[in-house]
Order: C-alpha cells, then structure tokens, then sequence
C-alpha cells in the first residue's frame, strides 16, 4: 500500500477501475493504464492481507500520559 | 335498619373497580417468596408469593412466562411486577404478574429499566446516531479484562479472519466498583490519542451484577460520546445491557464481536481474486474488439494484398491513359478534317484560282489592284498577274467606261 493510500482506498479505486474496465469506452491506451494500475493494486492488497502475523499490543499510559505499546501475553493479569 | 343487599357478583364487581381504579395497584411491584409454583398444560403459570404472614396469589400468563430468563422454584426469593385484581368467580383478588424476576437483583433490574428508560428518550439509543464502523479496519482497541476468555476470543477470531489488523489492547477491571471509571477512562484515552479506528469493549458472560459495570450510565455516555466507533460484547446472547443499547453496534459474545468488526480476509482474497479476473476479461472483451474492427478493415483488398492493389491502379491508370489518348487522338482528327474543309474553301476564293480560268489581275507598282481605267495615267508601268507568272506593262491609252 502507498503510504498515503488505505487498504479502503485501494479497494474503492479497484472497484472503480474494474467498472471503469467493464464498461469499455476508455480509450485503449488509457484502458491498459487503468489495467496497470488495478493489478498494482490487487497485488499490493493481496500482499497487505498476507502479513500473516497479527499484531497484539497493549497500551498503557506514560508518565506525561502519552500511549506506550507494551507487548501483549494473552491470559496475562 | 335499611342496608344494601348486594349480590355476589355485584359485591365482586364493586370490589373489582375499587382495585381497578387505583393506579399503583395497576402496576405495582412485590417482593416474596414463591411457594406452591405451577405450570398449567395452557402454558399459564400459577403461583403464591409469601412472607412471614402473607399471601399473594398470582398468575402469569403463558406470553409473559415465556420471557422469564431463569426457571422459578419454590422458595426462591423474587420481585414480581404486575396489576392487582378481583377475579370475580372465584371472589379472589390475584397479581397478574407481568414480569418476574429472582429478588436481590431485582433493584439492579429496576435501575437497569429506569436508566434505559432515561436514555432512551434523550436518545442515546437512536438510530441514526450509530457511527458507521470502518469498512476494513487498520487498529482495534479492546477494551476489557486483560485476563478473561473474552479478550483470548476475541484476539483469537481478529487473528483468523483478518491478521492484518493491529490489535490494541486497553486493561481495564470490568467488573466493581472500579470498572466504570476505568472503561470510561479507557474510551477517552483511545478517543483523545486515536489510537484506534474501531474500539470493541465488553467481557464475558456472568451475572448481572458481574455484567454491572455495562449497566452504568458514565460508561453509557462514555461510548455514546466516543469519536471512534465502538462495538459492544457483553457476556452470552441472551445478556443486554445499557452498553449494548448505546454502542454503534452490538455483537452477541466478544468472538462475535470480533467476527462484526473485521472482513474475512479469505473472502477479500476471492474478491480481488474475482475482480483480477473481472479486469482481465474487461480488457480481453475491448482487445477483441479492436481485433474484430481491424480484421474487417484487413479484409479490404489494400490490405489484404498490397501489390495486387497497386497493380490495379496501375491498371486503371494505363486504361485511362490510353482512353485519353485515343480521347485526343479523335480530337485532333475531327479538327484536322474541319481544317481541310475550310481550307478547300478558302482556296475555292483564292484569286489565283480565278487566274486559273484565264483573267489576270492588274495592279499599280505599289501593289494597288486596277480596277478601273481612271485608276492610272498614260505612260505608267503597270504589273500584269498571270495564272503563270507576271507582266510589266506601259499604259499607251486608256478608254473610260
């Protein structure tokens, strides 16, 4: 994923693109760009799904009140 | 001594609009013990509510029975709610009882009514102040018991459907005197460092009064307050609590909690999986097409074979190369024709050709043609044209016409 763009984002604009596709009045060139860019994304969301590892962590509060991730043990007290 | 003879029934009935007409007895609350508890094959339950010195006899209808959430045993102590009336056959007065609930709890249960009540008709409840939760969520905040079942399943569940959500956790107790300030610190805190884009608060299942803490009207306006979506999952199914009545959604249990709050990436997957093929076909359909447009063009003999196409032309060229050839040729030759005419016509006027038949043309020196004697002087050398040559005459004499 681009920095500035969500996973949301990204699929919106692949729904867009694969609309935009399917109803076929672009211009060719401007269609295979439209192609380009939609299979970028599919494979940058595909590779976002498949971060395997979840990530679990647990706030607490610093001394100026500021979050802290700590690791997270579950069944932890 | 004049007194009123009354009927029964008619002593029943006076009897019964007494009590009907009294309005605490239209909904009253009584606190007892049940004794001599009976379910009819109707479905109606019958049942007496005693103390030290008392009786109450009560019926609860099989509709009002079916919502009891525990099963009533003789000498269990409870909270019944209904009206109070006469039932006039039997000269009775009974509790139709409406609601029943195990004594103790029972003022927990009036609180719980009383402020669902109150915020319902501010409209902490309302609809249309439900947050959207985010469609792929990135962080979740949970908040709840580090150490319960209900965090593990809902960490459990987030881990299997969608891993790529980072899970926040935000210790809080969830059950004393201590846990509503603590959830109520724990939304703010997330609200005041967005740490999340979607908070899931809640424990697992218990007793009402373990579930308490979700019943507590500062944790109510704490969600109800909350930027951030909040999605509440307290306890098992049949457990609603003020928290479930205000969150932006309710799930059943945490797992479902969990299960509400994120995709399924496995289904995400098939849907860029489907959209791949979607794009794949979309641009195959548009290439086919352009191919279709080109064969038919290609089909046309320019394209299909350049050289004979040329050759025509060049065919065409030499057809109207000769044609206009043959074209001028034929134009030459009806102006050639027309030339020779003229041409025989003029000669038919030459002079010469009248010197031919045998007269001859006189002119001056200077090249004047004589026409008549007066025209020249006696003496003058005149030249004489012939069909065949010329003469250079002296004019001896002249005769005038």
């Amino acid at each position: 994923m681009k920095e500035e763009m969500t996973f949301e984002m990204a699929m919106a604009r692949l729904e867009e693109i694969v609309k935009l596709l399917e109803r076929g009045d672009a211009p060719l060139d401007t269609s295979l760009k439209l192609f380009e860019e939609g299979t970028m994304l599919i494979r940058r969301c595909g590779e976002y799904l498949d971060k395997a590892e979840q990530k679990v962590v647990k706030l607490m509060k610093s001394e100026t009140g500021e979050p802290i991730e700590l690791p997270f043990e579950a069944g932890e007290n | 001594m004049n007194a009123k003879i009354y009927g029964v029934t008619e002593l029943n009935n006076r009897i019964k609009t007494l009590l009907d007409s009294d309005a605490e007895l239209a909904a009253v609350f009584v606190r007892g013990e049940l004794s001599n508890y009976k379910i009819y094959p109707s479905g109606h339950h019958y049942f007496t509510l005693k103390d030290q010195e008392g009786t109450l006899r009560a019926v609860m209808f099989k509709r009002e029975a079916s919502k009891l959430r525990f099963r009533p045993e003789n000498g269990m102590k409870v909270i019944a709610f209904g009206r109070v009336t006469v039932f006039p056959r039997d000269g009775q007065y009974q509790l139709y009882c409406a609601e029943l609930s195990p004594d103790g709890i029972g003022e927990l249960h009036i609180a719980f009514e009383q402020l669902r009540d109150k915020l319902y008709k501010e409209g902490l409840f309302d609809k249309d102040k439900k947050k959207p939760l985010p469609k792929y969520p990135e962080r979740i905040a949970v908040i709840t018991s580090p150490a319960g079942a209900a965090v593990r399943d809902i960490i459990r569940v987030l881990g299997k459907r969608y891993p790529c959500a980072k899970v926040i956790i935000l210790p809080v107790r969830v059950q004393g005197a201590e846990a509503p300030p603590e959830i109520v610190g724990a939304i703010r805190y997330a609200n005041k460092y967005k740490v999340a884009d979607l908070i899931i608060t809640g424990r697992g299942g218990g007793s009402i009064e373990d579930l308490w803490a979700f019943n507590d009207e500062r944790v109510a306006r704490a969600i109800f307050e909350s930027e951030i979506p909040v999605i509440s999952a307290v306890g098992h199914e049949p457990d609603v609590t003020i928290a479930d009545y205000v969150a932006d959604l309710r799930a059943a249990t945490p797992s479902n909690a969990a299960e509400l709050a994120v995709p399924d990436s496995a289904e995400l997957r098939e849907t860029l999986l489907s959209m791949q093929i979607r794009a794949v076909q979309a641009l195959n359909r548009m290439i086919a097409q352009r191919r279709d447009r080109l064969m038919t063009l290609a089909e046309k003999r320019v394209m299909k074979s350049p050289l004979n196409y040329i050759e025509d032309r060049r065919l065409l060229l030499d057809h109207l190369q000769k044609h206009f050839v043959s074209a001028a040729q034929r134009t030459i030759a009806v102006k050639k024709e027309r030339f020779v005419k003229l041409a025989a016509a003029l000669d038919a006027m030459s002079p010469l050709k009248v010197l031919g038949r045998g007269y001859s043309l006189a002119q001056k020196t200077d090249g004047t043609v004589i026409k008549t004697a007066a025209d020249v002087q006696c003496g003058e050398m005149i030249d004489l044209r012939l069909s065949s040559g010329a003469l250079k005459c002296e004019v001896k004499e002249r005769f005038e016409a």
